[in-house]
């Protein structure tokens, strides 16, 4: 389990976050979902250590990451696996090679075993036959899928997704939403997504936060949210007219 | 202040490059790839530049001294400026435009599209991973690209003196031996050393600290290049008085 306690972060003047609590749990996608620019990219940076919290603490199960020095969490961040919005794969690499990668770096394993496993994981996202192919070489939602597969290729006990979805076609944002999902039940992995695209929440998500103002203003089940909160939540979730229709259909 | 802040942190940035790498066989594929991009991938640039300036400072030479001194001094200027300055610090600095943007921008677009995130959430040392190859390679390449520039701006002057008549082969070959020092190739390659350390890290800070998109990347590669060459002045400078005097 990944707990916040009384996270905050400012950039200047301006503070992102205010004092953020939150839990997420093992073998449950947890959405993060929030407006542009409602501190849900910096909520997840804090929590990972790419940026440092004012105040606060972040435990992975029971491991107070946030007091750890950089020698410590090299530890922690082994179990953690990130896919980012723009998929961050590693240009000179084949998309192989970037499954591989952290399997070179970190598991002491031999040539062979390295291999069969990035092949494995390959599999996994249904790339095996994509694996000479440059990022450059390979659509959004290819890269997207070459992130999960680099992302699950250490076993990661947590695994980060930020807007796995942003910039796909609606078909492939399922299979990536299917994906994390199936991957979060099969390795009991504590799963966090951060998103903005309602679809997905309700494609993928056990349970969301919704971040406004800094805070988490809002936390439940995905059916609980249908059942609408507070108002900025509704204006949140309900804005599209899809979404007032899922509403209504659940209402009736 | 703003020059405080940028060398506090350029230190800090050192401390993190100057550290054992994780994986030792990772390290050498990368230190083999960085010795043929800055090595192999400059010798055409390299050999271009010293064959011309070669051939440029012994015409100029020979135009100068003209009919009252004696002709030997052709070769003797020839050997000095190639040696003394224009292999270990023109070279260098040539390199800082070639070399240093490309690990600007190399480094900055991996800033940018979260490359460098995505290692340090692997818990890698990214600025060890990818600048530590570029350094040593830098460091130990450069000063072989200035001794291939040292013989063929040598060689070229020679081959120029001889083609239009400006020195005897007996005469230039006098200038090119009196009063050597070795102590001169010593000093040359020292300062290259040191030049190729800048040259290389200092694009490296200006790329790994770039934030936004291609137009920041940009500017972060033209930071590097300007503040490289501007360091490289400095470093000259110092080094000469320290070393020859």
């Amino acid at each position: 389990m990944i707990e916040v306690q009384g996270l905050t972060k400012s950039f200047g003047d301006q503070a992102v976050l205010r004092s953020i609590d939150a839990r997420f749990h093992p073998g449950e996608v947890s959405c993060v979902i929030g407006r542009s620019g409602s501190g849900k990219s910096v909520l997840t940076k804090c929590i990972v250590g790419l940026f440092e919290p004012d105040s606060g603490s972040v435990h992975f199960d029971g491991r107070n990451f946030t007091a750890m020095n950089r020698d410590e969490r090299v530890e922690v961040r082994k179990e953690i696996g990130m896919l980012f919005q723009g998929g961050a794969l590693f240009d000179s690499l084949t998309v192989e090679e970037n499954v591989r990668f952290p399997l070179r770096m970190f598991s002491g394993w031999d040539e062979e075993r390295i291999r069969a496993r990035a092949a494995e994981c390959l599999q996994r996202v249904e790339l095996d036959k994509a694996g000479a192919r440059y990022p450059s070489e390979v659509s959004g939602g290819m890269k997207k899928r070459v992130g999960i597969a680099r992302a699950i290729a250490l076993n990661p006990r947590y695994l980060f997704c930020d807007e796995p979805n942003s910039g796909l076609d609606p078909q492939t944002a399922i299979v990536i939403d299917t994906l994390i999902r199936e991957l979060t039940r099969e390795f009991k992995m504590t799963t966090v997504v951060v998103s903005h695209d309602m679809n997905s929440v309700m494609e993928a998500s056990d349970r969301v936060h919704f971040v406004h103002g800094g805070r988490i203003l809002w936390n439940g089940t995905r059916e609980t949210l249908l059942a609408g909160g507070p108002r900025e939540l509704e204006d949140f979730v309900f804005a599209s007219a899809l979404m007032r229709r899922v509403r209504s259909a659940h209402q009736t | 202040m703003r020059v405080l802040y940028h060398i506090g942190r350029y230190t800090q940035l050192l401390g993190a490059i100057l550290r054992r790498p994780a994986r030792g066989k990772v390290f050498w594929k990368l230190l083999v790839a960085e010795l043929e991009a800055i090595g192999l991938q400059s010798l055409g640039i390299v050999a271009l530049l010293s064959v011309f300036m070669g051939a440029v400072i012994c015409l100029q030479t020979a135009h100068q001294i003209s009919g009252w001194i004696p002709d030997y001094t052709v070769g003797f200027t020839v050997r000095q400026t190639m040696i003394l300055e224009f292999s270990p610090t023109l070279i260098p600095v040539i390199l800082a435009g070639k070399v240093g943007s490309a690990i600007a921008s190399q480094i900055g677009t991996m800033r940018v599209t979260e490359q460098i995130d995505a290692l340090e959430i692997m818990g890698i040392n990214s600025a060890n991973h990818l600048l530590l190859p570029k350094v040593i390679a830098g460091v130990l390449i450069i000063p072989c690209l200035v001794v291939l520039s040292m013989v063929l701006g040598i060689a070229s002057g020679t081959v120029v003196a001889l083609a239009t008549g400006v020195s005897s082969m007996a005469d230039f070959e006098y200038g090119m031996r009196i009063d050597f020092k070795a102590f001169d190739v010593v000093y040359a390659l020292s300062k290259t050393t040191v030049f190729a350390f800048i040259l290389t890290s200092v694009p490296g800070y200006h790329g790994f600290y770039a934030q936004g998109g291609a137009l920041e990347v940009g500017q972060a590669a033209t930071r590097g290049v300007v503040w490289s060459v501007v360091v490289v002045m400095v470093a000259n400078l110092v080094l000469t008085q320290l070393l020859l005097n």
